[in-house]
């Protein structure tokens, strides 16, 4: 979420409500504590990630979620290699958007399966 | 809350209610948080008073749900704005054209009825997407290849119905369509095709049935509820081979042009390509940036001489028997021949099914039947959305040339950097015409966003001034295309709300959609 903020103040064009939602998030980065997945829960998650993320934000070539995070600086970009995500930051990320990609309703990532998603994400978090 | 227009803050709880009741509370949703996930994230009106927002949105699973939304509806004369998977980015998405409308979301009609390999087909529900039907053809080892258009995530039934295209010998996506099931605004529920006999055999196999054909009615249009929708899908090919062809000068590019049309004509080449002018790709310099605001052909040509460049490039790829594909690209450079100076390439050729290590490799597998998400890159990694200008112009060098001429023009009449040769590229993804694609980028800037309105309005003005129309538009845009569509003052939209009131009384079924209104709201329309 840093190299987000970063990415703005070089002037690639977003505008104040983007701005607000980078440093939202950058705020949930710092401040929210860690709590522990269930295995069952990750697997879920491991499942709706690779249906509704992966093809943008996996491995390999063609995949402009990653590419995006790697033209920012982010390191891992790959999202699954993280250790810093929060529950809260990626919450916002799939229900705001940010960029080019877009928000995603209920009728395709659901609630639980976006609770799935984070848990996911946050597996390798240190506490 | 938001409301729907006409439509009273007790009318409207009490509709919700009533939804809550035939669908079940968890799939009407009505907190501005749960509507807000329907706006459009490319819209060129947003953060604008104007944006088109929803009131609610409704998730029915089945015909039975949808006609029992559509009673609440009727009786309350509520808007319903329908998606499939809502995915249609650069188009409007999930967001309705008419602000305040309910959305209609299918996307849990996601169901893959049936893949037929011996026949090639398939029918499917509406909130199926391209990837999930890929992964149901790939996870039974089925040898057919569906056409995916750029982004994997839409649906099928969505893009059949808005005309989109592809890569592969099947992109003509509406053309692949074959029976469709439709609910209309009566609850009734339609077959079309052979699927209006029952117990039909063929309902994916022969698309006209008998009598008058009107499944295409319910393309690009508001008469209907697509429920279930049949596709040819394409046989797994044997192989793919492409091959480049270039020409050096700039009147080359009729003799191109006209033989390229008659390879696609023929059926010799039978899958889309752009055509280019490697001049506008180039690596950016001051001399050539000078000589393409100029557009002096000479200049240009005595440039592409000097650099090695050519002037024209089009790629040809085939899919086929690898035997057949190997002669049809060696017919073409034939045919090709006649143009003095012109040059050939081999390009990559392959055998199917590809490998994984080949497939590793794939930037963009799109072409080879297999969704993707690659597209996205297109705005460059700080890009935020798109909007797509689309004419359809004749597929002459001709037409081609004053295209490029008209649309620069209007860039730079509006104060926008514009330049010449191909700047706005040409794309076959139908045969006899081309589709010139333009991408705007959209930001969430009103004031950026408002420029890119202006342009957009004008160079539709300039197309149909010059006889060229789009097929295909944003719902910001819709009613603007819709107008040059006058042939005998709107004789054609005159028929299409005939049809609207007849089968559609209420006007509740996506007004405003490609322009069509139901007669409660055309007034305040006109």
């Amino acid at each position: 979420m840093r190299h987000l903020a970063k990415a703005h103040e070089k002037g690639d064009g977003m505008k104040n409500a983007t701005v607000g939602l980078l440093a939202a998030l950058s705020l949930m980065l710092a401040s929210t504590a860690f709590a522990a997945p269930d295995q069952e829960q990750i697997e879920r998650g491991h499942k709706v990630y690779d249906k509704w993320c992966f093809p943008c934000h996996g491995t390999g070539v063609g995949k402009p979620g990653t590419d995006s995070l790697v033209a920012r600086g982010q390191k891992p970009a790959v999202l699954e290699e993280r250790t810093d995500l929060t529950v809260p930051a990626i919450k916002t990320f799939v229900r705001h958007g940010v960029l080019f990609m877009p928000m995603f309703r209920k009728t395709e990532v659901s609630d639980a399966d976006l609770d799935a998603i984070a848990a996911y994400l946050t597996r390798n978090n240190k506490p | 809350m938001r409301l729907p227009p006409g439509v009273t803050s007790a009318d409207f709880s009490k509709a919700i209610k009533e939804f809550e009741a035939v669908i079940g509370k968890e799939w009407v949703f009505t907190s501005d948080e749960d509507v807000d996930l329907y706006r459009d994230s490319y819209s060129p009106l947003w953060h604008e008073e104007d944006e088109p927002i929803p009131s609610a949105a409704v998730a029915p699973d089945g015909i039975e749900q949808i006609q029992a939304i559509l009673k609440i509806a009727n009786a309350y004369k509520i808007p319903l704005w329908t998606i499939s998977t809502g995915r249609n980015l650069g188009y409007g998405g999930s967001a309705p054209l008419l602000g305040g409308s309910v959305v209609l979301d299918l996307k849990r009609m996601n169901r893959v009825l049936e893949v037929n390999d011996k026949n090639h087909y398939a029918l499917v529900e509406p909130g199926v997407s391209y990837f999930d039907l890929y992964r149901y053809i790939h996870e039974r080892g089925l040898k057919v290849w569906l056409d995916p258009p750029d982004p994997g995530w839409g649906s099928p039934v969505g893009n059949c119905l808005e005309r989109g295209g592809g890569y592969t010998p099947m992109r003509d996506h509406y053309d692949a369509v074959c029976g469709m099931e439709v609910v209309l605004a009566n609850g009734e529920v339609v077959r079309t095709g052979m699927g209006a006999l029952p117990g039909s055999k063929t309902w994916q196999q022969y698309k006209y049935g008998f009598g008058p054909y009107v499944t295409g009615m319910f393309s690009q249009s508001n008469f209907g509820i697509v429920t279930k929708m049949g596709i040819w899908l394409m046989p797994e090919p044997e192989a793919y081979l492409s091959g480049t062809v270039t020409v050096s000068k700039h009147d080359d590019l009729f003799p191109l042009v006209e033989i390229f049309a008659n390879l696609v004509n023929s059926g010799t080449l039978q899958a889309t390509t752009l055509l280019t002018s490697p001049l506008w790709f180039s690596p950016p310099n001051e001399e050539l940036d000078a000589l393409r605001y100029s557009g002096s052909v000479p200049g240009l040509e005595d440039y592409a001489r000097r650099k090695n460049i050519p002037y024209w490039s089009v790629p040809l790829p085939f899919y086929g028997p690898a035997k057949v594909i190997a002669a049809q690209w060696e017919y073409a450079k034939e045919k090709f021949s006649s143009i003095p100076g012109v040059k050939f390439e081999d390009g990559p050729s392959y055998r199917f099914p590809l490998s994984a290590d080949q497939l590793a490799k794939m930037t963009d597998t799109v072409p080879f039947g297999i969704p993707s998400l690659q597209i996205f890159s297109i705005m460059g990694p700080h890009g935020q959305g798109h909007l797509g200008f689309s004419p359809i112009i004749p597929m002459t060098g001709e037409a081609v040339l004053e295209s490029q001429k008209v649309f620069t023009q209007v860039y730079r009449d509006l104060g926008s950097p514009g330049g010449s040769a191909t700047t706005f590229p040409i794309f076959s993804f139908f045969a006899r015409a081309f589709v010139n694609i333009y991408l705007f980028p959209i930001e969430h800037d009103v004031e950026k966003n408002r420029k890119t309105r202006e342009i957009y309005r004008r160079l539709i003005k300039e197309s149909a001034a010059r006889g060229w129309g789009e097929y295909r538009t944003h719902t910001t845009f819709m009613g603007d295309i819709s107008d040059t569509y006058s042939f005998n003052n709107h004789a054609l939209r005159h028929f299409h709300e005939t049809i609207k009131d007849a089968v559609d009384p209420n006007g509740i079924l996506s007004p405003g959609k490609c322009g069509i209104w139901p007669k409660r709201m055309r007034k305040a329309t006109a």
